[in-house]
């Protein structure tokens, strides 16, 4: 085994790889949909934060949950979702994931662990607390990860549950995107502390900074941190610096950065350095990376014809899901 | 002198012409600076102002409310954004328990006089979280005022007159607005708060509607003209303090109303309009029910179709209306 893969097989390594690409692929292929005026709503995308998003649920067990945010569309594959069943819900289709209800913003599959994207910046840090205390009175083999961007970090309630689940020592992994910017907000004007993690000194817990664009990093990173949660040492502050290469939404001049910035951090693409790493280590040859492509872009296919053939909830359903 | 501005034009030269006047306000929010907000209301002031006056916060809304709060109470005068309605909930204690009794607890010897600026409203397929219009919930505090203008001509007078109020005023824009035109006054003006207007006169039935709602019953307005049905379209315009005069002269003078807002029905406002005309002399000259139609009890969908039933379209104005000039008491 190649020292600089840490523990995974290169099997592991090549499904992996495939799921960044294919979280690329349908984040470009929702711009897309969206451009041709398909979808109603906005859309948050994640090309470029590839490898944290699959880096950190690499290191989770199909049983551990995850709670993710409105830039969720990876997570959400990440977590072993169905792309059809997404892109129905992105179309807001009834065979979506949440029934057309929800769209790109509550992103959710609740049977692989993931409890849903969220609307709200920092929406999903307190009811971590919450996940991870559920797990602590029940006895539990299972830890939480929440996903948050660096902009949620000045939300008060990002605070208020670091703390308890530091006090309560429980089982959340809370696991920072800083991709740089929160809107138009750079994180450089939004915080003085030098690295996000420093955070985590504040409630006496580790925190730890890492490459976000290095699938391999993250995977190490949050590895450690979830047997640090299982074992019962309680929350780790993992921040994972990367870049989000798209506008923040539908609507965004980027009048806050350069396109010069952009380009940089365009040539560590997360993707790009996996494969790589992974043809220099003889793990991958060029004809495995089309086949992979080739693959990727049928899945994506196949979702949007399953999305477009699917059926409009019906009206008549409107009150259904307000109350249990 | 007047020309044709949208929505959010209007909004925007109202702030202009508030910090060329008043070098006390300024203006505090998410993305207000270099992005000119969410929705391009705040586009160019960064560049006409600067970062002392017109300040991007970071995305805490709790700290934006209690920063309007404590600069008002101290002499500024803050104009703040919440980027939605929705994340006003992060705001609450600031507004609710500190801002808005804060007057009352000091014995009259403080005043508070802030403007929170902040789009509502569903119809962008933005979902649950980014679509409530959560106006009501403002209404029942005392201490605070709420404003929802229809109209660009009203926006702007409403808000240089929000900006000279001494209370904290909660001023509900909505989304759908922004690109809807008309003809607004040049200069500095206001429109006193607390003043309700009426937006059409008619004998067979009084509609009051609010914000997006005025603009739809007006269109349902015209409808209803042809089949020969004169509605009268009354806007409160200023939720709290409520003018409730000309509501219920209209009432009296039609004998039929019909209360139209977006906001879910159950404790939405219009339950306290249909009160308010039940306690007027208004009750005897009803010659039927008081009637509501108003977003239906549910989180906004996501689905287009899901989002569009939620919420009182021209269609449902107009059929209510004509279901209504048929009752009788
Ligand atoms: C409470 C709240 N405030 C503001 C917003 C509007 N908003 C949505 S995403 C966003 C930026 C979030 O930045 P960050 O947390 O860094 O995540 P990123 O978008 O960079 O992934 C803002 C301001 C929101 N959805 N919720
Ligand atoms: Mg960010």
């Amino acid at each position: 085994m190649h020292q600089s893969f840490a523990d995974l097989s290169p099997e592991r390594l090549r499904a992996l790889l495939h799921q960044m690409m294919l979280i690329r692929a349908f984040e470009e292929a929702a711009e897309q949909l969206y451009l041709q005026g398909l979808i109603h709503g906005t859309m948050h995308l994640s090309v470029g934060q590839e490898a944290s998003a699959v880096g950190a649920c690499a290191a989770l067990r199909p049983t551990d949950y995850i709670l993710s945010t409105h830039r969720g569309h990876g997570h959400c594959i990440a977590k072993g979702a169905r792309v059809e069943l997404m892109m129905a819900e992105f179309f807001g289709k009834e065979t979506g994931y949440c029934r057309g209800r929800g769209g790109s913003m509550h992103m959710a599959d609740v049977e692989t662990g993931n409890l849903g994207a969220n609307g709200i910046v920092a929406g999903g840090v307190p009811m971590a607390a919450g996940v991870g205390l559920s797990i602590q009175m029940q006895r539990q083999d299972r830890i939480v990860l929440v996903f948050f961007g660096d902009g949620a970090t000045n939300e008060g309630a990002f605070h208020e549950s670091l703390n308890l689940a530091a006090i309560w020592n429980l089982p959340v992994i809370y696991f920072c995107e800083n991709n740089q910017y929160a809107m138009s907000m750079a994180i450089t004007r939004a915080s003085k502390v030098e690295k996000l993690s420093d955070r985590a000194c504040a409630y006496g817990i580790p925190g730890v900074t890492v490459d976000g664009n290095d699938l391999l990093a993250v995977y190490c990173a949050t590895k450690e941190a979830v047997e640090r949660a299982r074992s019962g040492g309680g929350p780790t502050l993992i921040e994972a610096q990367t870049y989000r290469w798209k506008g923040h939404s539908k609507s965004d001049k980027q009048r806050y950065r350069t396109k010069e910035e952009v380009k940089a951090w365009q040539e560590r693409d997360p993707i790009a350095r996996l494969a790589q790493k992974m043809l220099e280590a003889s793990l991958l040859t060029e004809n495995d990376l089309q086949q992979l492509q080739a693959r990727v872009d049928e899945e994506i296919a196949a979702a949007i014809e399953f999305a477009k053939a699917s059926p409009e909830p019906d009206p008549a359903t409107i009150f259904e899901g307000v109350y249990a | 002198m007047s020309r044709e501005l949208t929505y959010a034009e209007a909004v925007r030269e109202a702030i202009d012409l508030a910090m060329a006047r008043d070098e006390r306000v300024f203006l505090v929010g998410e993305d207000v600076g270099v992005y000119g907000g969410a929705f391009g209301v705040t586009d160019g002031l960064y560049q006409k102002y600067g970062p002392e006056r017109v300040r991007d916060t970071p995305i805490s809304e709790a700290v934006i409310a209690g920063v309007a709060t404590g600069a008002a109470l101290t002499g500024m005068r803050p104009i703040a954004e919440i980027q939605f309605m929705d994340f006003i909930t992060l705001s609450m204690e600031q507004l609710v328990l500190q801002a808005a009794k804060l007057r009352f607890m000091l014995g009259g010897k403080v005043q508070v006089p802030f403007v929170l600026r902040t789009p509502a409203g569903a119809g962008t397929g933005a979902a649950a979280q980014h679509s409530e219009s959560l106006e009501n919930w403002f209404v029942h505090v005392p201490g605070l005022k709420v404003v929802m203008p229809s109209t660009p001509a009203d926006a702007k007078g409403l808000l240089l007159a929000s900006i000279e109020d001494p209370n904290p005023v909660i001023f509900v824009e909505h989304k759908l607005l922004y690109r809807t035109k008309g003809a607004v006054p040049e200069g500095y003006y206001t429109i006193p708060l607390s003043r309700t207007e009426v937006k059409r006169t008619g004998c067979d039935l009084t509609i009051v509607a609010t914000s997006l709602m005025v603009v739809r019953a007006l269109e349902a307005a015209e409808r209803l003209a042809k089949e020969g049905v004169e509605v009268e379209v009354v806007d409160p315009r200023t939720l709290k303090p409520l003018d409730a005069e000309p509501i219920i002269r209209s009432v009296c003078k039609t004998g039929r109303v019909l209360i139209v807002h977006e906001a879910c029905k159950t404790g939405g406002f219009g339950g306290e309009l249909a009160a308010v005309i039940a306690e007027s002399e208004a009750f005897d000259y009803l010659d039927a029910p008081i009637r509501r139609l108003a977003g239906l009890d549910i989180p906004v969908p996501y689905n287009r179709e899901l989002e569009r039933r939620m919420v009182p379209q021209v269609e449902d104005i107009v059929d209510a209306a004509r279901r209504l000039v048929k009752e009788a008491r």
